[in-house]
């Protein structure tokens, strides 16, 4: 109880109005309003379809929005305001607003070429010219943390999903994020290992890391999540504490939704 | 009815008892053996007609094999493969990008280069380049409209160096355009999108992640492309340029030994190419380093691959 009252007086790191998106005449996201504490992990749920990645991509201005705003610690990522007017980023100006997420992607999106060591400090040193010795000391402590320590040589393909995918959360906090955002990020494993990956971020969701996380395990809704949202058909349906929406869900469509996967 | 008789009797007789497959041997391949040696013997057979043919006049092959006109030709020819092929691809790159790029602009561009320099025959343009001064006699640096800063005679300029230089090279980028092309495009979409979330520029992005992996499907038609580069060159000899074939034949019209200098030129191409196919295969293991599961040598499946 003490923590969600700490947390429901943070300070908001993600705020998003009436954010609309569509592909072609297809509407994807018909206005979501979405706020984040600093601390929070949200759980995003819902239906294939119903927009949750898609919006999870706008934040970090992966896709861009047709209507509406995302503002990520004040700023709006992917735009600048300058004199009154709004400006797309140059890409030096996106990159740097980019520096305070990080995101891990459901396929890993490791770089194949690289070894796992040289995957993480691929963005501290050559993006944000930190020091090597010190980003690799640094990757070094991430990879203790996953448990891979043992693996900083290696290359992706030499490691199971699950391990690849561990890899990826420490590159993604290699950038040291305020804010860190999980595509489906156990979708693509053997069900064995789902469990390591969960075991990593419900790890992280208490070190108090703001967290957006989409997936479809609801067991990791249930004991990591702050919040929990539903979504379907482009609109966020419900959202509330974990014990709330998950338990006694309001919302038919959310009680429909639960029913098929648990 | 007496071969369905044959397998159900085989299956309930020795099913019965599993044996280890660790034992297992392969039968003798008759067929293979003999299509193996007769396929050695005719290559043998091959073998001692060239060597033992006197028509090939294999004295006269080793007499001019190391003669210095040979030497300064292959010197052209290899030097001429060199920079055409580092422009081209420098060209081609370029070329590439602007093609893959949203622009619609640079990417139509592209298009009518590649289709103008892929459309035409590479004998056409290089004389037209030759003869770029009967088009244009003055090349000049100047802002379009306003009189020229400064100014060359065009002869002066286009030498057959200069101009077997230009067109092997602008040729050559179209080509490697496409090459560059379809290994840009063969990399997974999430590599560019990874590298976008962690901050990359494009640039940088191309350049730590997607060229990278890219280089694995370039290798193959790169190489392919350089060895036609190289007999390619053979060309320039219209336009007077002294390479390794224009050797030759300037020694064999004063002596008449046709076949043997042709010889010459023969054992030189193949060389060149021999050793090319042997950087190529190290390069193309530079760039699968990612793509072993284990780290161990693969002698196995080497083995196995040489065997058939």
């Amino acid at each position: 109880m003490n923590i969600i009252q700490t947390i429901s007086s943070a300070p908001v790191l993600v705020q998003a109005r009436d954010v609309h998106k569509s592909y072609g005449a297809n509407e994807v996201l018909k206005g979501i309003d979405l706020d984040v504490r600093i601390g929070e992990t949200v759980v995003i749920l819902g239906p294939s379809g119903s927009g949750k990645s898609t919006l999870l991509r706008c934040i970090n201005h992966l896709e861009s929005m047709q209507k509406g705003s995302i503002l990520v610690g004040g700023e709006q990522v992917g735009y600048v305001k300058r004199d009154g007017k709004l400006y797309y980023a140059n890409a030096a100006q996106l990159a740097r607003q980019r520096h305070g997420i990080g995101m891990v992607f459901q396929q890993f999106n490791l770089y194949p070429h690289m070894t796992v060591m040289q995957n993480i400090i691929e963005a501290p040193v050559g993006v944000y010219k930190e020091k090597r010795a010190s980003a690799e000391d640094y990757a070094r402590m991430l990879l203790k943390r996953v448990g891979l320590l043992e693996k900083a040589s290696a290359y992706p393909r030499q490691l199971s999903g699950g391990q690849q995918q561990r890899v990826a959360i420490a590159r993604a906090l290699a950038i040291k994020p305020k804010l860190m955002l999980f595509d489906e990020p156990t979708s693509a494993l053997d069900p064995e290992l789902v469990g390591e990956v969960l075991a990593t971020m419900r790890d992280l969701a208490s070190s108090g890391l703001t967290m957006i996380v989409v997936t479809h395990e609801i067991s990791f809704a249930r004991e990591a999540a702050d919040r929990v949202i539903f979504m379907d058909g482009g609109r966020i349906v419900e959202e509330g504490p974990p014990d709330q929406v998950l338990v006694n869900p309001k919302h038919p469509r959310t009680r429909a939704f639960l029913n098929r996967v648990i | 009815m007496a071969a369905m008789d044959r397998a159900g009797s085989a299956i309930t007789a020795d099913s019965s008892e599993g044996w280890d497959v660790s034992r297992a041997v392969a039968a003798v391949n008759y067929p293979r053996w003999a299509l193996t040696c007769a396929a050695i013997l005719f290559a043998l057979y091959m073998a001692w007609m060239i060597i033992a043919n006197d028509a090939f006049q294999w004295h006269t092959v080793f007499h001019w094999l190391f003669d210095p006109t040979v030497m300064q030709g292959l010197g052209v020819t290899l030097g001429l493969t060199v920079v055409a092929m580092v422009l081209g691809t420098i060209i081609g790159l370029v070329l590439a990008i602007c093609r893959l790029s949203g622009h619609r602009i640079a990417s139509g561009f592209a298009g009518l280069y590649i289709w103008f320099f892929r459309g035409t025959p590479m004998l056409v343009q290089l004389i037209f380049w030759y003869n770029l001064a009967t088009l244009f006699p003055q090349i000049s640096i100047a802002i379009p409209f306003a009189p020229p800063l400064v100014s060359w005679d065009t002869n002066t300029i286009i030498t057959p160096l200069t101009a077997a230089i230009v067109g092997l090279a602008l040729n050559e980028a179209a080509y490697m355009a496409e090459v560059i092309r379809a290994g840009l495009i063969s990399v997974d979409h999430g590599q560019s999108e990874a590298a976008q979330a962690f901050g990359m520029t494009r640039q940088r992005a191309l350049r730590r992640i997607i060229i990278p992996q890219a280089m694995r499907s370039i290798i193959p038609p790169t190489g392919n492309q350089l060895i036609s580069m190289i007999k390619g060159t053979s060309l320039v000899s219209v336009i007077a340029m002294n390479d390794l074939l224009y050797s030759v034949q300037a020694i064999y019209n004063r002596t008449f030994e046709i076949i043997p200098l042709l010889m010459v030129a023969v054992v030189w191409y193949l060389f060149i190419t021999s050793m090319l196919n042997f950087a190529q295969s190290h390069i193309e293991r530079y760039y699968a380093r990612g793509e072993r599961r284990s780290e161990a040598p693969r002698v196995s499946t080497s083995d196995m691959e040489d065997a058939q």
